[in-house]
């Protein structure tokens, strides 16, 4: 039978010279119907590129097809070279017969026209129905997606909806007229773990639906094993490796699959926890104690800009951290685990809740025993200064000149993170994302702290490099016996650096205490559906479940006080707050 | 010197560089008083003189040499420009950054204070100081500075706001650093590329406000003479003597354009947006 | 709250601002104000004629009185009286109104369409020849003041036609359409030239940014033809930059086209400010003013209306 979709000698380029500039290398596969082909690659590997000259969406991107074939089989039985297809036929085929979702729900949808009329669309332009039928036909599809509700929502816009809804909205619209080829460039990146889960569980259900086959692009292996029957591996360009699913993740041949496959964290339920440290059994003194942690944002309505309630963004959060631990804190967004963070630093203001802090070094003042490390590499160095003063930014602000010895300091540092020591002369933008975030951590390091607070340190990094900056960051707390707080939405992260976890739900601690017991034998329902939702490579066809809980809303009516916590112990560290 | 070389290989950056270049040394020669001949002689035997070789454009009226005025009047127009620009990007800078660091009641009233301003066209808040100080150059560089303050105000404040919640402040505030420190090395020397931008773009409309006043008879005052000035001269005479027309109208032109060929080849080069959307 | 009820709010709070302002500039003028109203006449009045007639203008009061009398005038539409033509200064302005408004109108409709189709033109033929040629246009239309144009408008027609432009008066449109437009089109077209320019600049940078937006590719994803992609999907939302510089240059242009007014000698708003100036008629001159300030105030709220309709966020959100 011939494939749905067969792809040879791919070459795409960009700009003026696209010979000069290519992108994609020659790349092949086939794809038959009610097939699923994952193509996994680091950024920069041409995999959304690949994807986007399937249906010749590249031209549009400044790119162009300079070798190569795309055959495609029209639903009427005939074939056509995509790559040499006029555009007015390529206009019949997309949306008609190629479906495609992107990674961006929150601005992929046009902002100005409803939800409903973005729809309806499809259906007029490929399927002829006007008016009323259209409108029967864009509810039917948003009750495909399992958005409840579905009459009432096509009146709205983009922005009255979340991520999670705009992508189901994404989706019923790629789906709408049935195609027969659907491309999904990393439909999930941009939400959070248990929404994911939801996506993937919408799209494999679909798929068994129909008989239509898919492409779908992650940066995420783990992602690949729920869905896929087929793997291609992209690097620079290329397709280095492709085969059946079980054949790539049980036998990869390549060595950047191998090492795909072996730097990336896969999330494994507890086994890979640390087990170089342990709390010490007498009571000893915390690097950091936080009681009783409340932050609380105003909501004010009304003409006179009344306060009328509040947001509860943490609720009475409390927990130690011992010198030389990792405390991980888990949540979605929204959770609160960031302003938790953030309020530690005094970079909000809490409304009650105390946290004390012991230094390394007593003679030092308290308040620089906690520094910070923020997510994204690129607006946490400012671009005008070079590394030197950046590095001398924290010494000059607790007073000190920058004399030898500091600059001694500095250099030691960019040794210990793994930078060259000319480093210093240069500026940020000199640096990728990963050499960016050990230059952020030197940076904190510089005054000694004894505690320091890493903010989805590593969630904007390409997955390798995220492997090895967790691997500095593990050798950095042996040498300097540092306690990290860790702040992440990524349970595989999680698993690879905490020693305890904390888990953090609209704004409370449900369930906190040593990681392995926590993420092997979770019993908080909240932990519970968190981890069900993370994808992993052993977890192959065991297909994600819907579920349709919301989040609750963090906002109170004033003078709202939550009721005091009550508290079930499980093992000797660990207890999961009681629910109702 | 890097950016110098970053303009000369943008396409409008390098005729704009040029032309701004080249209306810098005309308007140093003209202040000078290094031009062909005395701007004020009036050679009353070659009065409306068409252009030839001792008088490249012409003389007017009163026999006075038309290139020689062009470049008295170009350093004229560009000491009003540069001088308003420099007083509005100072007072705009100031108060925009006041504006997004103290927030709040702050904001509130320097926003609502540029807002009052902004309320007039420009012209007739130019007018309007005008009519309180009465016409001449400095007057000129007053009003002209007045009216683009808020536009200056607008450009810092709105980049000033976004910094000030850039991860790199809220850093530097977790080391506890300086009110002083985190406005001149985070925010002021992040705000250089959309200032560099705003007052090359600020030039070319402080010449051609100059010369709008000087052509309605508020601006410089005879005999000083000025490109406004001259044009509205010609009005009269432009049948007999189109030179008179012709040259002060080409000079008004090409130097606003050189300014703002160059601000939008600066635009290119610093704006981290459109840097991105090249690359 | 939402944006526009905000914007609605602050509205009389900056008219209140530009109201004291425009009083306290006039009383900012040196000397005294009957010497400046009368000029040298004044010199022949004796102690006891000055004392009545500032008594008679209320100039005895101090100024927060002085403004409250005058603040309460403006609010029942009495802006004084004009010294230079013996009427009242709000019958002067509303005489020179119509000319004013309709040359704006007038120029704002050359403006958006020459310079709306060139700028979303060249948006789609972004980097090409065409494209270049556009903005080369568009870069000179901009460098190019009005009374450049105006001057080379009217030696052009008078040199090389031989025909010099109807100046100096002025049919409203309703009594005769065809002689009206004959005496604006020039000024209108003058004024049109730069402000094309600018439209065609901004419409083709606004519609170059929203044509790389997501949500574009998602339209193009879902087979819409190339035209409905500019049309319904980028077009409304590249719309809101245009809006902006329209409305301010329209308030502008409400404010009187000084310059051109003077090259087309037309009685409008903008010279009767110039001329209230120099004849140094204060109340004229604060009259007129807070009249361009109110109208060009509504032109930026209505601009703002604009952008509600066009854009949901605005409309349903509370930015």
């Amino acid at each position: 039978m011939k494939p749905l979709l067969s792809v040879s000698g791919l070459h795409v380029g960009f700009g003026r010279d696209p010979r000069a500039n290519e992108i994609v290398h020659g790349v092949s596969f086939d794809l038959a119907a009610g097939e699923t082909l994952a193509i996994v690659g680091e950024s920069g590997s041409g995999k959304s590129v690949t994807a986007l000259s399937i249906n010749r969406l590249v031209d549009f991107g400044g790119g162009r097809i300079t070798g190569g074939r795309i055959d495609f089989t029209r639903a009427d039985g005939t074939a056509i070279d995509l790559a040499g297809a006029s555009e007015r036929e390529l206009t019949k085929i997309r949306g008609g017969e190629i479906g495609m979702i992107f990674q961006e729900p929150m601005t992929s949808l046009n902002p100005v026209l409803t939800i409903g009329e973005q729809i309806e669309e499809s259906f007029r332009l490929h399927r002829g129905l006007t008016g009323r039928q259209a409108k029967a036909a864009a509810r039917d599809a948003l009750e495909r997606v399992r958005i409840p509700d579905a009459a009432r929502r096509l009146k709205y816009c983009p922005h009255q909806l979340s991520g999670g809804m705009l992508q189901r909205v994404m989706i019923a619209t790629a789906l709408s007229c049935n195609p027969r080829l659907l491309i999904a460039d990393e439909p999930t990146t941009a939400l959070d773990v248990t929404v994911q889960a939801q996506i993937m569980a919408l799209l494999a259900e679909l798929k068994r639906e129909t008989d239509m086959g898919m492409i779908f692009i992650t940066h995420d292996i783990g992602l690949v094993a729920g869905i896929a029957d087929k793997v291609m591996v992209m690097q620079a360009g290329e397709a280095v490796e492709q085969g059946s699913l079980d054949e790539i993740l049980d036998t990869p041949r390549h060595p950047y699959t191998k090492h795909l496959l072996s730097a990336v964290p896969h999330f494994e339920a507890g086994r890979a926890a640390r087990r170089d440290y342990s709390r010490p059994k007498t009571p000893a003194t915390p690097a950091l104690k936080v009681e009783g942690l409340t932050v609380r944002f105003p909501v004010t309505g009304g003409l006179l800009r009344r306060q009328t309630g509040a947001v509860h963004a943490v609720d009475g959060v409390d927990f130690d951290l011992m010198p030389g631990e990792t405390l991980g804190i888990v949540g979605e967004s929204g959770s609160g685990k960031s302003t938790t963070a953030r309020a530690i630093l005094g970079l909000v203001q809490p409304i009650r809740g105390d946290f004390t802090a012991s230094s390394n070094d007593p003679a030092k003042p308290e308040r620089n025993a906690v520094q910070m490390v923020f997510q994204n590499p690129y607006a946490s160095l400012n671009p005008r200064l070079r590394v030197d003063s950046i590095l001398a930014e924290p010494v000059v602000a607790s007073g000190r000149k920058v004399d030898a010895e500091i600059k001694q300091r500095m250099e030691m540092l960019l040794d210990r993170v793994g930078l060259p020591r000319n480093a210093l002369e240069r500026y940020p933008h000199e640096f990728s994302g990963g050499q960016r975030q050990r230059l952020c951590i030197a940076r904190a390091l510089m005054l000694n702290p004894s505690v320091l607070v890493l903010d989805e340190a590593v969630s904007a990094l390409d997955v390798s490099v995220q492997a090895k900056v967790l691997e500095l960051l593990v050798d950095l707390q042996h040498d300097f016996g540092l306690a990290y707080l860790f702040v992440s939405h990524d349970m595989a992260v999680v698993e690879r650096i905490a020693h305890r976890i904390a888990v953090v739900y609209a704004g409370q601690i449900v369930e906190i205490g040593d990681a392995a017991a926590i993420l092997s034998d979770p019993r908080h329902s909240y932990t519970k559906s968190l981890i069900a939702a993370v994808p992993s490579i052993d977890r192959r066809r065991e297909h994600f479940t819907l579920d349709t809980r919301q989040v609750p809303s963090l906002v109170r009516p004033l003078g709202f006080e939550p009721p005091p916590a009550e508290w079930r112990d499980i093992g000797a560290d660990h207890r999961a707050r009681l629910e109702a | 010197m890097g950016i110098v070389k970053a303009i000369f290989a943008h396409p409008s950056g390098r005729i704009g560089g040029t032309i701004v270049g080249l209306y810098i040394l005309i308007a140093f020669l003209g202040m000078a008083g290094i031009t062909p001949h005395d701007p004020l002689m009036q050679f009353r035997v070659d009065r409306l003189h068409a252009p030839n070789a001792a008088y490249w454009m012409g003389t007017d009226l009163f026999g006075r040499d038309v290139a020689s005025r062009l470049m008295v009047g170009i350093g004229q127009s560009f000491v009003v420009a540069f001088a308003s620009v420099a007083l509005a990007a100072t007072a705009g800078t100031v108060l925009g950054l006041a504006a997004a660091w103290f927030g709040k009641g702050w904001d509130g009233l320097i926003m609502r204070v540029m807002d009052v301003l902004l309320a007039f066209p420009a012209i007739l808040l130019a007018l309007l100081i005008i009519a309180v100080v009465g016409p001449g150059t400095w007057t000129s560089v007053m009003a002209i500075a007045i009216v683009y303050t808020p536009i200056f105000t607008r450009v810092v404040r709105g980049p000033a706001l976004s910094l000030k919640t850039r991860d790199f402040v809220d850093a530097a505030r977790t080391f506890g650093s300086s009110r002083h420190y985190i406005l001149t090395r985070h925010l002021m020397l992040n705000l250089v590329a959309p200032l560099t931008v705003q007052v090359t773009l600020a030039l070319a409309w402080g010449l051609l406000t100059e010369a709008g006043l000087s052509f309605l008879g508020l601006g410089t005052q005879p005999p000083a003479s000025s490109l406004g000035l001259m044009l509205s001269d010609s009005r009269n005479l432009m049948e007999t003597a189109p030179w008179l027309l012709v040259f002060p109208g080409l000079a008004i032109m090409i130097g606003i354009l050189g300014f703002n060929l160059l601000g939008d080849a600066l635009r290119d080069i610093l704006d981290p947006k459109t840097r991105r959307a090249v690359a | 709250m939402n944006y526009l009820t905000r914007r609605l709010l602050t509205f009389p709070l900056v008219m209140l601002g530009v109201s004291i302002l425009v009083f306290v500039s006039i009383r900012l003028v040196p000397g005294n104000a009957i010497t400046a109203m009368l000029g040298t006449e004044a010199g022949l009045l004796t102690p006891q004629q000055r004392a009545a007639l500032e008594a008679y203008f209320g100039l005895d009061k101090s100024w927060p009185v002085q403004y409250g009398h005058w603040l309460m005038g403006v609010l029942r539409g009495d802006l004084g009286i004009s010294v230079t033509y013996g009427k009242p200064v709000l019958d002067v302005i509303l005489e020179r109104f119509p000319l004013t408004l309709e040359l704006a109108l007038l120029s704002m409709l050359i403006a958006l369409a020459i310079g709306l189709p060139a700028g979303i033109f060249a948006a789609t033929r972004n980097e090409k020849p065409s494209d270049l040629g556009v903005r080369i246009l568009a870069m000179i239309g901009q460098s190019t003041p009005n009374f450049v144009v105006g001057l080379l408008i009217i030696y052009i027609l008078s040199v090389g036609f031989g025909v010099l432009p109807v100046m100096g008066t002025f049919t409203p449109f309703f009594e005769n359409p065809l002689e009206n437009l004959g005496q604006l089109i020039l000024p209108a077209l003058t004024l049109g030239f730069a402000f094309a320019a600018s439209v065609t600049r901004i419409s083709r940078s606004s519609m170059l940014d929203v044509l790389s937006e997501d949500y574009v590719r998602t339209a193009r994803s879902k087979g819409v033809p190339a035209l409905s992609v500019i049309w319904r999907h980028a077009l409304p939302n590249a719309l809101i930059p245009v809006v902006t510089l329209s409305g301010v240059e329209f308030g502008y242009l409400l404010g009187g086209a000084v310059i051109v007014e003077q090259i087309f000698a037309l009685p409008g708003l903008g010279r009767m400010v110039l001329d209230a100036i120099l004849q140094r008629d204060y109340a004229l001159v604060q009259g007129s003013v807070l009249f361009i300030a109110l109208n060009f105030m509504i032109v930026n709220l209505l601009v703002d209306l604009a952008y509600a309709v066009l854009d949901p966020r605005i409309r349903l959100g509370d930015r």
